[in-house]
């Protein structure tokens, strides 16, 4: 069973990140993550938007970011989609983390939090669609 | 985000506190390498950082990198929880000197 918890957009603007957090946050602890899970949950689908904030059309990109989070049997969901020209998938890797320089650890920060990370064919075939799943011990609050 | 500046004990302290985000980490990424390239041993004041992104972790690489070339010390003072689990994700935290406070780095030479 899917229950649909928020589906909001920021503009791609990094002073809109804290207001990300604080959705997130509040949406996932209603589905009865803990504090500690949700550090994480809020660190990696923060990481996802910065990607697009940072990445997408070269990092002109000054469209919407949709996010939908979604509970779906035992596990959290969320869906980020941009409209943006289409990511090249094979070019986004985690780096070598013994290459110590900064930049390229928020690809590696959403491995190690998320149990799955995929992209998705977009509705109408225009942008990109991130998907993010975690599995989680509760389920929502009622 | 706010941060101030110290010296102490012949370094130069960096006190970051609120949210080190990719909006704010420009203003800590200036503060920490402008002390360096003014030739300070460089600590950065991590308790009262609430919440810090790879943009904000970057911006300790850079000071870690520029001090190396520099040979200045630089190390990581009183790392919250939430900081130290980033950097544990980034497989960060055992690359810095870290320490409770600022009396346990030696004063530099």
């Amino acid at each position: 069973m899917t229950e649909p918890l928020i589906r909001f957009e920021i503009p791609s603007r990094a002073d809109r990140l804290c207001l990300l957090r604080r959705v997130v946050r509040e949406t996932i602890r209603l589905a009865g993550c803990d504090d500690a899970l949700a550090d994480d949950l809020v660190l990696a689908v923060n990481e996802a938007c910065m990607n697009i904030m940072q990445h997408a059309d070269t990092g002109t990109y000054q469209g919407p970011i949709e996010i939908e989070i979604l509970a779906r049997d035992g596990m959290l969901e969320f869906l980020l989609r941009d409209y943006a020209r289409p990511v090249d998938v094979t070019s986004i890797r985690s780096r070598d983390l013994d290459d110590l320089r900064p930049g390229g650890l928020g690809v590696h920060i959403i491995g190690e939090i998320m149990d799955e990370v995929n992209f998705l064919p977009p509705p109408e075939g225009r942008g990109n669609l991130l998907r993010l799943r975690k599995h989680i011990v509760t389920g929502v609050q009622r | 985000m706010k941060y101030d500046v110290a010296m102490e004990n012949g370094y130069a302290v960096v006190r970051l506190q609120g949210e080190v985000d990719l909006h704010r980490s420009p203003e800590a990424r200036k503060a920490i390498l402008g002390c360096l390239q003014q030739g300070h041993h460089t600590l950065v004041d991590l308790s009262g950082v609430q919440y810090i992104d790879s943009s904000g972790v970057a911006s300790l690489v850079e000071g870690l990198q520029l001090a190396r070339d520099q040979q200045l010390q630089f190390g990581l003072v009183a790392v919250s929880e939430a900081t130290l689990n980033v950097l544990k994700l980034a497989r960060l935290d055992t690359v810095f000197a870290i320490q409770p406070d600022a009396s346990g780095f030696p004063g530099p030479a």
